[in-house]
């Protein structure tokens, strides 16, 4: 089935963003997990199948937030900020999916700051 | 006047291809998120998990960079199953020599799918699915019903819209979306509804199916999409499509004919690809109708015409074009309402704009077809497409031009705003003159 696969595969320990690096896409999962981590120390979020990464890039232009790294073999899709741009200009529904992803990123952010909290 | 859909609301899909299964799909989830109930029936008697021509919507099943990656960000993403073949670099043939063009970070960027279950001599344990039935089952998941069965006519009862199958079933629906492509179905079962709609302009193409396996396939044509520009009269566009293991022949132009189906298949470069102990006759062939020119007024009250029997785009990204006015009319339906009102205003300037953007397409295939006449104009295509190629960086102008242009991955208004470029102009002036000059050293040479 490997001839049908689409991305690009990475392998175990790969880094497919660099923190600090300026680029112009962000990318989805089709196969296999990605590591986001920061400053080479924090694990921020493990990520699978069809999520996406690197979006910062489509809204700020800032250099990459964190290093984001194949855990096993990983194929990951771009997708350019152009071409996503664009379309989101034509159809705004399109930025849907991206802004429910990012609102459960910040739910789940929020619950990670209550919990400590909680606990002490 | 404005007309909604509401809680209940029925909609009608009379076609469950990608345009039908993108509209059913996107319409419920938009529903899902205004918080709307609709029960939507997707008409469609066909079985596209069945091989050959029954079950098969008939296209060359290329599925564009850009769709890829819209679809990904839409949270739809395309299982290897259903994905024959990843592609990351196009192979363009000329009398002249060859050019490789490979997709950024050697990316597998463009699908090969087949819109059935594949051809008619399939094997049956071949791990494969059908594009179009793959986008069938999403609508569904999403709550959307199949109708096995093929409308027969269609009859405005006090605004409704009553649909009656072919069966004797008949039921009142709030809105009916017509996505039956260029089988001329859409006129046949509205013609008591007295409509504006005219529909789009066709031509045949060509699509020959080769069982080779797929070793044979990796070995001669591999993951890359190869396209022969060889100056054959009246043909547009023609390639070889690798999907598992078939390779599908896809030939666009102007009144096909066998002719011209022999003239391309003899040809030297197109046998240098393909085995030698080949059956020319494939396993499977059609001249399925190809959309040239868009509809007039594909809407009315309570309908709206998508896909192919509304606007598509110039001989490529079909199915893309099938997911702009799907999810164009979608939305329309849900955030705006169903009256005519409301898609001449909210859904029709999508059709527009892909319509004016394939009258620039025709100019660019036209200077295509002109370059293909000048042995220097290829030998100067080629040269700057190496030399971009053979570097790291810089500004891949020809390269880029050539892969939109055979991927339809871009506008056709982006692609001329390219070849227009100064430098673009320029550098091509130079290889084309570098070209004509070594042409006649070579010949000066044969001749000391």
């Amino acid at each position: 089935m490997e001839e049908g696969s689409l991305g690009k595969t990475y392998s175990q320990g790969e880094v497919i963003v660099e923190q600090g690096a300026e680029e112009d896409c962000m990318y989805v999962i089709q196969s296999g997990q990605v590591e986001v981590v920061q400053d080479g120390e924090v694990t921020l979020a493990i990520l699978g199948r069809g999520d996406f990464f690197g979006e910062m890039a489509l809204f700020q232009r800032e250099s990459r937030a964190a290093t984001v790294q194949a855990l096993g073999n990983v194929r990951v899709l771009t997708i350019e900020k152009r071409t996503l741009l664009r379309r989101i200009q034509e159809d705004p529904s399109l930025a849907f999916s991206i802004i429910q992803k990012l609102s459960q990123r910040v739910r789940d952010l929020n619950q990670s700051l209550a919990q400590p909290k909680s606990e002490a | 006047m404005s007309l909604k859909l509401d809680n209940n609301s029925k909609v009608a899909v009379v076609g469950g291809g990608p345009a039908g299964s993108f509209f059913s799909y996107f319409l419920l989830s938009l529903a899902e998120r205004v918080g709307i109930e609709l029960t939507v029936d997707i008409f469609e008697p066909k079985n596209f998990q069945a091989p050959g021509p029954s079950g098969c919507n008939m296209c060359a099943g290329i599925i564009s960079e850009s769709l890829i990656q819209m679809l990904a960000a839409e949270g739809v993403n395309l299982p290897p199953v259903v994905a024959q073949r990843g592609i990351n670099s196009y192979i363009v043939h000329t009398p002249y020599g060859q050019t490789e063009i490979r997709a950024p970070e050697d990316e597998k960027r463009i699908a090969t799918v087949y819109r059935g279950a594949g051809p008619r001599d399939l094997s049956e344990n071949a791990e494969r699915r059908s594009f179009d039935a793959h986008l069938l089952e999403l609508a569904m998941e999403k709550g959307a019903r199949q109708i096995e069965e093929r409308v027969e006519k269609v009859a405005r009862h006090d605004g409704r819209l009553e649909v009656t199958s072919k069966t004797g079933r008949s039921e009142m629906y709030d809105l009916m979306t017509m996505a039956a492509g260029l089988h001329g179905t859409s006129a046949k079962i509205l013609a008591d509804m007295d409509l504006k709609y005219k529909e789009p302009v066709s031509t045949k193409s060509h699509i020959r199916e080769f069982n080779l396996g797929k070793e044979v396939v990796d070995q001669h044509l591999g993951s890359n999409i190869h396209v022969f520009l060889l100056n054959i009269p009246r043909l547009e566009f023609a390639a070889l499509v690798p999907k598992g293991d078939y390779v599908t022949l896809c030939l666009i132009g102007e009144k096909i004919d066998g002719d011209m189906i022999d003239a391309f298949l003899s040809s030297p470069q197109v046998k240098e690809c393909l085995p030698a102990d080949i059956d020319p006759k494939g396993s499977c062939r059609c001249f399925p109708q190809i959309y040239v020119r868009a509809a007039e007024a594909p809407f009315a009250d309570r309908l709206v015409f998508i896909g192919d029997s509304s606007a598509s785009r110039l001989y490529k990204d079909g199915i893309g074009a099938a997911y702009r006015t799907a999810k164009a009319a979608a939305t329309t339906a849900i955030f705006q309402g169903v009256s005519a009102d409301n898609f001449e205003k909210h859904y029709y300037p999508t059709c527009r704009r892909i319509e004016k953007d394939n009258r620039i397409g025709r100019i660019v295939f036209g200077v295509n077809t002109e370059l293909q006449k000048s042995k220097s104009a290829m030998g100067g295509v080629l040269r700057m497409v190496n030399r971009e190629q053979s570097r790291d960086g810089g500004a891949q102008r020809m390269s880029s031009v050539m892969w939109d242009t055979f991927t339809g991955s871009a506008p056709y208004k982006d692609i001329f705003r390219r070849m227009l470029h100064p430098a673009f102009i320029s550098r091509f002036a130079a290889d084309i003159g570098s070209e004509a000059a070594s042409s006649t050293r070579r010949k000066d040479d044969k001749e000391t």
